[in-house]
């Protein structure tokens, strides 16, 4: 896909619309202390505090049921918050209606009107504010020009592609220009191929407005490519934030280390410590930290490949291991070999 | 299809619509040709005379009687639409997007299916004892002091006529509402919110473009019930108005089938225009194939 490079983004939004009282104000999401409970049952949300920088792209990753969607809602204000405040640029908008927090959701399903074509769609919320016809179905047509979809502009929605139809979605939450655009899982229904093309696009579109975006998704990858801040969430709670490297190389538990992939957690003298699956080898005996292993499974993954091996009491780790090097000396299925990292690669986790 | 016994398609597909074809020829088409054919007959007292007459038409488009009695159904539809259609669409909007619980909708839901477990001539009959003269509306508003006599057109009137016809009919233009309502997804409204509309403005933008299926197809059903009684309008009005399908129940009565059968084929002709032409407006099988 073409990206129109001298299409100047930022006139869209203008400083001064986005962020008025830019002074003082170092971060455009703060969550204190948020709960959400469901009639008196168990909590979805549990107690959660976050801050999120201005213009930062955050991704709030986790299992289903973890609460991220929830959290998601109570900030776009379609959930209601049981404890705790929401701060939208140094405003609380805890109570307030969705339309007047600043934000702007994409949903999941994209849910574009049906009976309105998609410039109609951009301009839905135009037409709710009284502007003008001529003149709302022109600012629509900015907006489809930023997600590159002027040239299906009369298009149903059911006439469009799941991409376009995501494309004319995140343009009609744009046009609202949100101070924060929230979206729920925006690229799981699209296919693997569209879905790293559209994730380019969103990190583009992102920096180009200078707004934060925050953004729900259950896949690491995801995450650590658009994030520049990782939540991690389970059972409710947040289990770490920080930058993607800061999650990926520092995990604070073993479940961070498991959820974010690529790495082994394993116990040595009675300690947690996670060790990245590209650090761990399969070797004869050498240097290092060895565990007796056998080989389970072996992916080939293009430059990388993935070995699986069971220790002796059944536990499975897995290795990744440049193609070069493993092709240099194959392992087999059900060979016994040494699994092995080197002390300095391990990673202490709490317990 | 099995290997010993083909069928070429063509054949396959002639045989799939021979039942259908059967049945309308049989049960629909040939009648109606009866029909308009005997509305071509003289006729005598109890009898047809198998002659071909215009009689029955031209007696049809001369008489004042033909203008009155469709003045009168229409007037009858007009507001008996306007009434369903409020009640309708705001029954269907509470049960689809307020009632959260699941055992409410459902107790809801009921307490709107249960009175058809009666007859409709029972549930229209039973409305005598609560608006006659000595009933139940005219004692409570004689006990309270609000009037001083019975009010007498309550019962036996245009007033009781539509009050009949909105108690049969309500449920027949909600159900089509409610079911094009539970077909929008909550998404849709809350993306509707987000963009910063109101909920009258929910209603306006969204919801009401998203139902114009389910209002059509209510609305048919509210035209062909009205503009195809004669017994409602009979019972309730006390034999005092005269519509389309009285007169035509009248003439059947005194067996003169031949101008009974000449007003069919007009009455048919206009409700069919009628339902044509709502259906040029919506695409009601796209909203059955969803």
């Amino acid at each position: 896909m073409k990206i129109d490079t001298d299409f100047n983004a930022k006139k869209l939004m203008p400083e001064a619309d986005v962020a008025p009282d830019d002074g003082a104000q170092k971060y455009d999401v703060e969550i204190v202390a948020v709960s959400k409970s469901y009639d008196g049952g168990a909590k979805a949300v549990d107690t959660i505090s976050l801050r999120i920088p201005k213009a930062s792209y955050c991704c709030l990753l986790g299992p289903s049921g973890c609460g991220k969607t929830t959290t998601l809602r109570m900030l776009a204000g379609h959930e209601s918050v049981t404890d705790g405040d929401v701060l939208i640029h140094n405003k609380n908008v805890t109570d307030g209606a969705p339309s007047a927090r600043g934000t702007s959701m994409m949903f999941q399903s994209y849910a574009l009107f049906p009976h309105l074509s998609a410039l109609d769609n951009v301009a839905f919320s135009l037409k709710i504010k009284g502007v003008k016809k001529a003149e709302r179905q022109a600012k629509a047509m900015e907006f489809l020009k930023l997600v590159q979809m002027e040239h299906l502009a009369h298009r149903m929605p059911a006439q469009l592609s799941g991409g376009q139809q995501q494309r004319v979605a995140l343009a009609r939450s744009l046009i609202t220009r949100p101070k924060v655009l929230l979206l729920d899982e925006p690229l799981s229904a699209l296919d693997p191929f569209l879905r790293v093309l559209m994730r380019t696009e969103l990190k583009r579109i992102q920096t180009e407005l200078g707004i934060t975006f925050v953004h729900v998704t259950h896949s690491q990858e995801e995450a650590l490519a658009l994030s520049d801040l990782v939540v991690v969430m389970s059972d409710g709670q947040i289990m770490q934030a920080g930058s993607a490297r800061d999650v990926f190389e520092k995990p604070t538990n073993a479940f961070v280390a498991k959820f974010i992939g690529g790495h082994n957690v394993i116990e040595v003298e009675g300690r947690k410590v996670s060790v990245r699956a590209d650090k761990c080898r399969i070797v004869e005996s050498v240097g290092g930290t060895n565990l007796p292993a056998e080989v389970t499974s072996i992916e080939y993954q293009g430059p990388m490949v993935r070995i699986l091996v069971k220790d002796l009491d059944g536990k499975e780790y897995h290795a990744q291991i440049s193609d070069s090097r493993f092709f240099a000396d194959p392992p087999v299925v059900g060979e016994k070999v040494m699994f092995s990292w080197m002390p300095e690669d391990e990673w202490q986790l709490a317990a | 299809m099995s290997s010993s016994m083909t069928m070429s398609p063509r054949a396959a597909s002639w045989l799939q619509a021979t039942p259908f074809t059967l049945i309308m020829t049989c049960l629909v088409m040939v009648p109606l040709a009866i029909i308009l054919a005997v509305s071509f007959m003289d006729y005598g007292f109890a009898e047809i005379i198998p002659e071909f007459y215009l009689g029955n038409w031209t007696d049809l488009f001369r008489s004042s009687l033909t203008l009155d009695t469709y003045r009168t159904v229409f007037k009858q539809l007009a507001v008996v639409w306007t009434i369903t259609l409020l009640l309708g669409f705001t029954i269907s909007y509470y049960l689809i997007f307020h009632v959260r619980s699941n055992m409410w909708r459902a107790i809801f839901l009921a307490a709107c299916a249960i009175p058809f477990w009666t007859s409709g001539p029972i549930r229209m009959i039973s409305w005598v004892p609560l608006l006659g003269r000595e009933g139940i509306v005219n004692q409570a508003l004689l006990g309270m002091g609000i009037v001083d006599q019975p009010i007498s057109w309550l019962l036996y009137s245009e007033f009781s006529v539509i009050v009949v016809y909105v108690n049969m009919l309500t449920m027949a233009m909600a159900g089509p509402i409610a079911n094009s309502m539970a077909k929008i997804s909550p998404s849709i409204i809350q993306a509707a919110r987000d963009q910063g509309a109101s909920e009258w403005q929910v209603i306006q933008e969204v919801i009401i473009p998203l139902i114009k299926p389910g209002i059509v197809v209510g609305t048919i059903f509210i035209i062909t019930a009205v503009m195809g009684d004669g017994f409602l309008v009979r019972a309730m009005s006390g034999n005092q108005m005269n519509t389309p399908a009285v007169a035509i129940m009248n003439e059947i009565n005194a067996f003169q089938y031949p101008p009974a059968a000449a007003k069919s084929v007009v009455l048919l002709l206009i409700v069919l225009g009628m339902v044509g032409l709502l259906l040029r407006f919506v695409d009601i099988r796209k909203e059955l194939a969803r």
